[in-house]
């Protein structure tokens, strides 16, 4: 099952955490595991927000057969990333903010993908595994 | 859209975060806060966030941002009741909320603040500001 949220201010980035949260204790993710998923989506919701312009969250449980996980896409139709490697780097930044978002919220899921074309939009995916 | 309440216990400030902070009314709450400082003429600031589940880079920054601004305005600010799993994450975020100091609850903070806050003194080689990044 997949559910979606748009997200076009503030609020709908704390809806979600606030999904984001529901789905990781429905999957039994560990405390730590489901603060580090909630962090991880706070951050790239708010990218998606102040970068991309709005776009779309979606969240899902997932099954690989062996283990079972959430998996949640960050869509955008922004202006893209130019350049991928730098974006990734701690502390940089083109806003306003700690240059910790992107970077850090890879560190704390399992799988982080991005697609990104100039003038079109980013799309960012991410997985956390239940342990 | 929601605020954060602000009690005065003498002269000292007391919040509780109990709500999921819009990003707007973590702003409000920094300019609430710098207002009520100079008009209480507090010495001391405890910033409760046991109720908050996640803590992100933006909230990260926010508590920053008052602790500066209340040192600058003759303030102390005290974090007290980061949950463990918001410790774990928020380190491996990236934030170590240099400069800020913490207590393990409003009790000890209070103490800290009574006592002149001898113990948990932020390092004071702890010159370098994770607050300001590189320019582009």
């Amino acid at each position: 099952m997949t559910e979606r949220i748009t997200v076009t201010t503030d609020q709908d980035v704390v809806r979600v955490r606030q999904l984001v949260r529901g789905v990781a204790v429905t999957a039994k993710l560990s405390l730590v595991d489901q603060t580090k998923l909630v962090t991880a989506a706070s951050e790239l919701a708010r990218n998606t927000l102040v970068y991309g312009g709005g776009g779309t969250v979606e969240v899902s449980q997932v099954d690989s057969g062996r283990r079972r996980g959430i998996k949640i896409v960050f869509a955008d139709q922004g202006p893209g990333i130019a350049d991928l490697d730098l974006a990734l780097t701690d502390g940089y930044t083109s806003g306003g903010g700690l240059g910790l978002g992107l970077s850090g919220a890879r560190r704390l899921v399992d799988e982080f993908d991005i697609d990104t074309k100039l003038g079109e939009g980013t799309s960012i995916t991410v997985t956390k595994w239940c342990r | 859209m929601d605020r954060v309440p602000i009690l005065k216990i003498g002269d000292i400030l007391l919040v509780s975060i109990q709500i999921d902070m819009e990003d707007q009314v973590a702003l409000q709450l920094q300019e609430d806060l710098a207002d009520r400082i100079v008009s209480v003429g507090s010495h001391g600031v405890i910033i409760d966030i046991s109720a908050l589940d996640i803590v992100d880079s933006f909230v990260g920054r926010t508590l920053a941002t008052i602790a500066s601004i209340s040192r600058v305005l003759d303030a102390e600010t005290i974090v007290v009741g980061m949950r463990p799993a918001v410790a774990i994450t928020l380190v491996e975020l990236g934030l170590s909320l240099p400069g800020i100091r913490t207590a393990l609850n409003v009790e000890l903070a209070m103490e800290m603040l009574a006592t002149g806050g001898d113990a948990g003194e932020p390092d004071a080689t702890d010159d370098t500001d994770e607050f300001v990044v590189p320019a582009p």
